[in-house]
This record gives structure tokens, C-alpha cells and sequence, in this order.
């Protein structure tokens, strides 16, 4: 196992795939030369070279569109759009062109490839650099959605998105671009889909994603060490496709779900997921589903003001206790 | 639009240019490839038509865009295409679809909303697709596929298999973004694309030159990304023929793209909706007179050609229409089950466990 952060695990996906598969092939604003403007690419032009990683000019519809137009004729490419919030000035490639042509096509065309954003809010960059968008992907058919919170995962999980015969939205939120952990030596793959109970509890199941599953972590050892209350955490990874055996599981188990979410709270992620918990695991529930959210607001670029919107620690650990006995 | 006879041959009475005297077969397109684009551009003309009257008999559901009148522009750039070149066209696709040989029955059976159809019912007139042919789809919104082509080229010089990816559009697509950003990506990247509009004067129902900065809504653009300024008769497909081979040519050989802007005029209205009312009197009655059908026959005959060796073709097409239509026609629906097939490529459409 070798430590890596969040940022370095990028490139160590990327780089990974691109030695096994010449057709893997990289582009998007200053990731070449530059690295990325996050540094999440350094290396990848010096090992593979201008004909595999090339810099675009500022045109999202050019980025997506080329992606497309390789990916259907037989490339894996990975397209990277610098900021999710950008991915509005694309999104007609996102959502009419790679998520439908597949089935208007009657699946004639193929779509192998990888979006990577940078996502999420905690840098202070004010509403139009900051969103959490993972759940305009979610409500697009034909897209598949990818959100990890760890290094590992970011890797593995990344590697697994370029393999997928379909697109993949893969969400890397920014604040966590600096955060550490260990990363398994020697090729890794995850396995899209699954979610993973990073903290096991019997009192109340918090399902949490990306820069979520950390602060849920630490909310549930406080709620242990000063309420007593044992909390379950499952991250779940991976909107689309949804893995609700875990959440069913671990709902079952501890008969309460929270969910905390970054994105603005109207049809954010979480609603679907309680959705799906209220209609099929009713009977399993002691309390009524909570959702802890971004409230619905542009996020606000100061310090005191982005911090009480984005859920926290301490909002996590607050509403849990006062709805948990 | 006046309504059309189904069946009778559209390639009468023709009062068009001629090409010169001293013209002879054996320059340098030669008899064998104005034979093929005129079998294509009657193929194309038929079929819409034909087309035309199945929506009137309420048998097409949903919208259509014919291109009767610019037949010569997706004919002359086909006979220049190698079978694995890409086509990538517009909602007014059936014409670029037709051209690289797919399935009449199909494309009938397709707008027809039947099973037998090319996309199984699921895509519908404006996105007729056939991979195996090089159609690379149909896109319905504006300006999408011209970045989706530049991808398509990207994948022919990465792997160096000398494809060239034809693009096609309307002159209203060249005021949008997408249009600008794929033509200075191509551009930057030398990419093997050759983008070609078809300029027949009017964005849906407004005339370009209101809503345009510029006179030649392509051509008077290219320069702004470094390409030469080329404008071709759209309604002659030699005229079109030789300004595509030279772009294609120019494609393979690492010259990176072209933009050649065709001009030509659209015969019906945008859609089945529009009856085209805003066009002033007179204009149609003048286009007319060029239609690219009688002035292709025509300039076949001043070549030398027989009579019957022209009409042989047509009365081909239009046996090949028949059956095709009839196939069409008596198709089954599609099934229930392929409702939930084809969002994933392992086939499915399940978005959880």
C-alpha cells in the first residue's frame, strides 16, 4: 500500500489504464503541459505524450463532442470539464447526445467514455465554481454517475469508469483534492455500483457521498463517544446504478436512514434515495426519514456563509442526536 | 408544396444549363460515377417523396425535413466517400442516410414508427443512423454533431486509418457556438473533417441573410479559422463532387479540415408544419428551374448517355421505392419489450440492484 492524495490518485488511475489500452486517450483544458489547474494530472503528457494527452482550447461543446465522436468510433476517451459548474455551457452534448444515442440508435453506437469534473463547494469560490451537480447527472437516463470520497477509490474506481462500455459522469469533489490515504499497490479496479459501509452502527444508518462520507464518519464517532449512539455510514459511491441492497441492509439493520447530501436540497440525491427506502422498506423504519442538505440557495463565497451551508460535522452530529433517543 | 404523383418520373422536362459542348465522359469524374450520383440523387428525391405522401395518408407519425432540391449536395459528396468514411448529418438526414446505401425499407419502415425500422422505432426521422454504413447518425439539435464529427476524425488520425468524417448542416447552424468551437478545434488539432453546408436561404422560416452578419453565412467565416473561403453550387453534384474530392483529398492527407458552403434551396417548407408561406412569390418558380433532377439528366444526355441507360435507373429506384415501401408498410410494430431495451450496452436499462 503506498499513500497517495486524492489529486495523485487521479493521475495514478488515468496512468494505469493508458499502460494496458493505447485506445485510452485524455483532453481537456490545461491538463497537459500544465497538469491540470487542480494538479491532478501532472506527469500524464511526459509518459504519454501530445498524441494521447492533448490540451484544448475553452469549448466545452468541442471537449464533450470530440469525446463522443471518438468514443463512438472506437477510442476510450476521457474528457475532463475543469469545473461541474461548467458542464451547464455543455450539457446539450451530456444530456442529448452521449446519454440518449445508444437507445434513439436502438444500440448501434457504443459510448466509452469518462467525464471527469471537479465538484463541490468548501473552497470558497463563490456560486458558479462551487455546485454539486452530481444529481443532473442522476436524472438523465443513460448516464452512469461516479462520486468517490477516498484516494483508493478514486483510483479504482476511476480505472472501472474507463472500462465501462458506457458513459460515466465521474464526480471528483475539490476539497478533498488534498486529503490522504492508502492506495493498493500494483493494478486496482473497484467494482461501479456498489456501495460500502465505511463505519458499521446499529442505532441509525447515515448514507452519505464524496466530501459527505468523511464528515458523516466523523459525525458518527462523536454521536458514539458523547450520545452513545452507534451510527452506521455507507458511502455510497455511485448514484447511477444505485446499489440499494446496502441501503436496504443496513436500514433494516439499524431502522433509522439519514441522508446527507452537498447538492441544493430540491431534488437532490437523497430524495430519490428515501424515496426508494419509504416505498420498498416502509415497515423497516422507527422514525421518520431525515435529509440533511445544502439549502436550496446559490452557495455564497464567504468563509462564515459557505460553511453553515454546506452540511458539517456539527450539523450532522446536531440533527442526528435530536431525532435519534 | 403542391402535392406529388407518387410514381411519376421527376426528371422530365428540363430547361437548364448545359455543360459545354466539348465536354466529353472521360474527364474527370467519367461515366461510371455520374451514373452513381444519379441513381443517388433520384434514390433521394423519390424517397421523399414518397415519404412526402405516406405522412399525407397519416401513415408517418411525429415530423419530418425533405430535402427535395439539394439532392445533389449529399449525392456529390457520397460518390467521393470510401464505404468506411462517416457521415454525420442533420434532422434533414434522410437525404445524407439514403446516400451511403441503407435500407430504403428500413428508413421507411423507421419513419413509419415500425419494428422493421432502422432504429427499431426508438430514434424516428430525425436521427436515422447506420453504423455499418458510415451513417453516424441524424442529430436534432443544432450544431451538436459538428464536435461530434471533429471526434469521429480525432479517432481516424490517432489510429491513422486515413477515414475522413463528412459533416453536414444548415446555414442556420452557423450561428451557434458549437458551430465556431468544433471548426477552430479542427482546425488546431489538423483533424480529417470536411464540413459542409448547405445553404438553402432560410433557418427554419426566417431567410439567413436577416439574422447573419455576413453575406455567406459559411464561407465568409473561414477565414476566421485560418480555411480557404469556398462556396460551390449545391444543386449540381459534379460542381459538388469535385469540391469534396478536393477536400477529402486534402483530409487523408493530413491537411486537416475544410468548410465548403453549397448553395441551394429546400423545395418544401422546414417540416411537414411549415408551408413556407414567408417565401416571396416567384423565388420557388426560379429555384425550380434549377432543380438538380432535370439538369442532371439533362447534362447525361449532352455526355451521350442513352435514353434508356437514364431511365433504366430511374425505373429502378422507383421499383426498389415500391417494394421497400409495401416491406415497410407491412412490418410489425415494435415489440413491448425493446421499450426497456438499449440504454446500457450490455442491453438493459436497469439503474440499480
Amino acid at each position: 500500500m503506498a499513500e497517495l492524495t486524492y489529486r495523485e490518485a487521479v493521475a495514478a488511475g488515468i496512468a494505469q489504464e493508458m499502460e494496458r489500452d493505447e485506445t485510452v486517450v485524455f483532453l481537456g483544458e490545461d491538463i497537459a503541459k500544465a497538469g491540470g489547474v487542480f494538479k491532478a494530472t501532472v506527469g500524464l503528457y511526459d509518459k504519454f505524450g501530445p498524441d494521447r494527452v492533448r490540451d484544448t482550447p475553452i469549448s466545452e461543446q468541442a471537449i464533450l463532442g470530440a469525446a463522443m465522436g471518438a468514443a463512438m468510433t472506437g477510442l476510450r476517451p476521457i474528457a475532463e470539464i475543469m469545473f461541474s459548474d461548467f458542464l451547464a455551457v455543455c450539457w446539450d452534448i451530456v444530456s442529448n447526445q452521449i446519454a440518449k444515442s445508444r437507445y434513439m440508435t436502438d444500440g448501434q453506437v457504443s459510448m466509452p467514455l469518462v467525464i471527469r469534473t471537479a465538484n463541490g463547494g468548501g473552497a470558497r469560490f463563490g456560486a458558479q465554481h462551487s455546485q454539486s451537480v452530481e444529481n443532473w447527472s442522476m436524472m438523465i437516463p443513460g448516464l452512469k454517475v461516479v462520486a468517490p470520497s477516498s484516494p483508493a477509490d478514486v483510483k479504482g474506481l476511476l480505472a472501472a469508469a474507463i472500462r465501462d462500455p458506457d458513459p460515466v459522469m465521474f464526480f471528483e469533489q475539490k476539497s478533498l483534492y488534498a486529503t490522504k490515504g492508502e492506495v493498493p499497490d500494483g493494478e486496482h479496479v473497484e467494482e461501479m455500483g456498489k456501495a460500502r459501509v465505511v463505519r458499521d452502527g446499529d442505532d441509525v444508518t447515515i448514507v452519505a457521498l464524496a466530501a459527505m462520507v468523511p464528515r458523516a464518519v466523523e459525525a458518527a464517532d462523536r454521536l458514539q463517544a458523547e450520545e452513545g449512539i452507534s451510527a452506521s455510514v455507507v458511502d455510497l459511491r455511485s448514484l447511477v446504478p444505485l446499489d440499494t441492497t446496502t441501503i436496504f441492509n443496513e436500514v433494516g439493520k439499524t431502522g433509522r436512514l439519514v441522508t446527507v447530501e452537498e447538492n441544493p436540497r430540491l431534488c437532490g440525491w437523497g430524495a430519490e434515495v428515501s424515496s426508494i427506502v419509504a416505498e420498498e422498506r416502509f415497515w423497516d423504519l422507527d422514525m421518520p426519514i431525515l435529509r440533511i442538505t445544502t439549502p436550496h440557495i446559490p452557495l455564497p463565497s464567504s468563509e462564515e456563509l459557505e460553511d453553515i451551508a454546506l452540511p458539517s460535522v456539527a450539523r450532522i452530529f446536531e440533527t442526528v442526536r435530536n431525532e435519534v433517543d | 408544396m403542391a402535392k406529388r404523383p407518387v410514381k411519376k418520373r421527376a426528371s422530365k422536362s428540363a430547361k437548364v444549363p448545359t455543360p459545354s459542348a466539348t465536354a466529353t465522359l472521360n474527364d474527370d469524374i467519367g461515366e461510371e460515377k455520374r451514373l452513381e450520383m444519379w441513381r443517388l440523387q433520384l434514390e433521394v428525391r423519390h424517397m421523399e417523396q414518397r415519404l412526402h405522401d405516406l405522412f399525407f395518408q397519416n401513415l408517418i407519425k411525429g415530423t419530418s425535413h425533405l430535402a427535395i432540391g439539394q439532392e445533389a449536395i449529399a449525392s456529390g459528396c457520397a460518390a467521393v466517400m470510401r464505404p468506411d468514411d462517416y457521415t454525420f448529418c442533420t434532422y434533414r438526414g434522410h437525404a445524407h442516410t439514403k446516400v451511403r446505401g441503407v435500407s430504403m425499407e428500413k428508413i421507411i419502415g423507421e419513419m413509419m414508427g415500425k419494428g422493421n425500422g432502422l432504429l427499431g422505432g426508438k430514434g424516428g426521422s430525425m436521427h436515422l443512423t447506420d453504423v455499418d454504413k458510415g451513417a453516424m447518425g441524424s442529430y436534432a439539435i443544432i450544431g451538436a454533431h459538428l464536435p461530434i464529427a471533429a471526434g469521429a476524425a480525432w479517432k481516424a488520425q490517432y489510429l491513422k486509418t486515413g477515414q475522413v468524417a463528412f459533416c453536414f448542416f444548415g446555414d442556420g447552424t452557423t450561428n451557434i457556438g458549437a458551430f465556431h468551437e468544433a471548426l477552430n478545434f479542427a482546425v488546431i488539432w489538423e483533424l480529417p473533417v470536411v464540413f459542409v453546408c448547405e445553404n438553402n436561404l432560410y433557418m427554419e422560416y426566417t431567410p439567413i441573410s436577416e439574422v447573419t452578419a455576413v453575406e455567406h453565412p459559411a464561407a465568409d467565416r473561414a477565414g476566421a479559422y485560418g480555411l480557404d473561403s469556398i462556396i460551390v453550387d449545391g444543386n449540381d453534384a459534379d460542381a459538388v463532387y469535385r469540391v469534396a474530392r478536393a477536400a477529402a483529398e486534402k483530409a487523408r492527407n493530413g491537411g486537416g479540415p475544410s468548410l465548403i458552403e453549397a448553395k441551394t434551396y429546400r423545395h418544401s417548407g422546414h417540416s411537414r408544419a411549415d408551408p413556407a408561406t414567408y417565401r416571396p412569390d416567384g423565388e420557388l418558380e426560379e429555384w425550380l428551374k434549377k432543380d438538380p433532377i432535370p439538369a442532371y439528366r439533362q447534362r447525361l444526355k449532352e455526355f451521350g448517355i442513352s435514353k434508356k441507360v437514364i431511365d433504366d435507373i430511374e425505373d429502378a429506384v422507383l421499383a426498389e421505392l415500391d417494394a421497400a415501401t409495401e416491406a415497410a408498410k407491412n412490418g410489425a410494430p415494435p415489440s413491448e419489450d425493446s421499450l426497456m431495451t438499449e440504454v446500457w450496452a450490455d442491453g438493459g436499462s436497469s439503474w440499480r440492484n
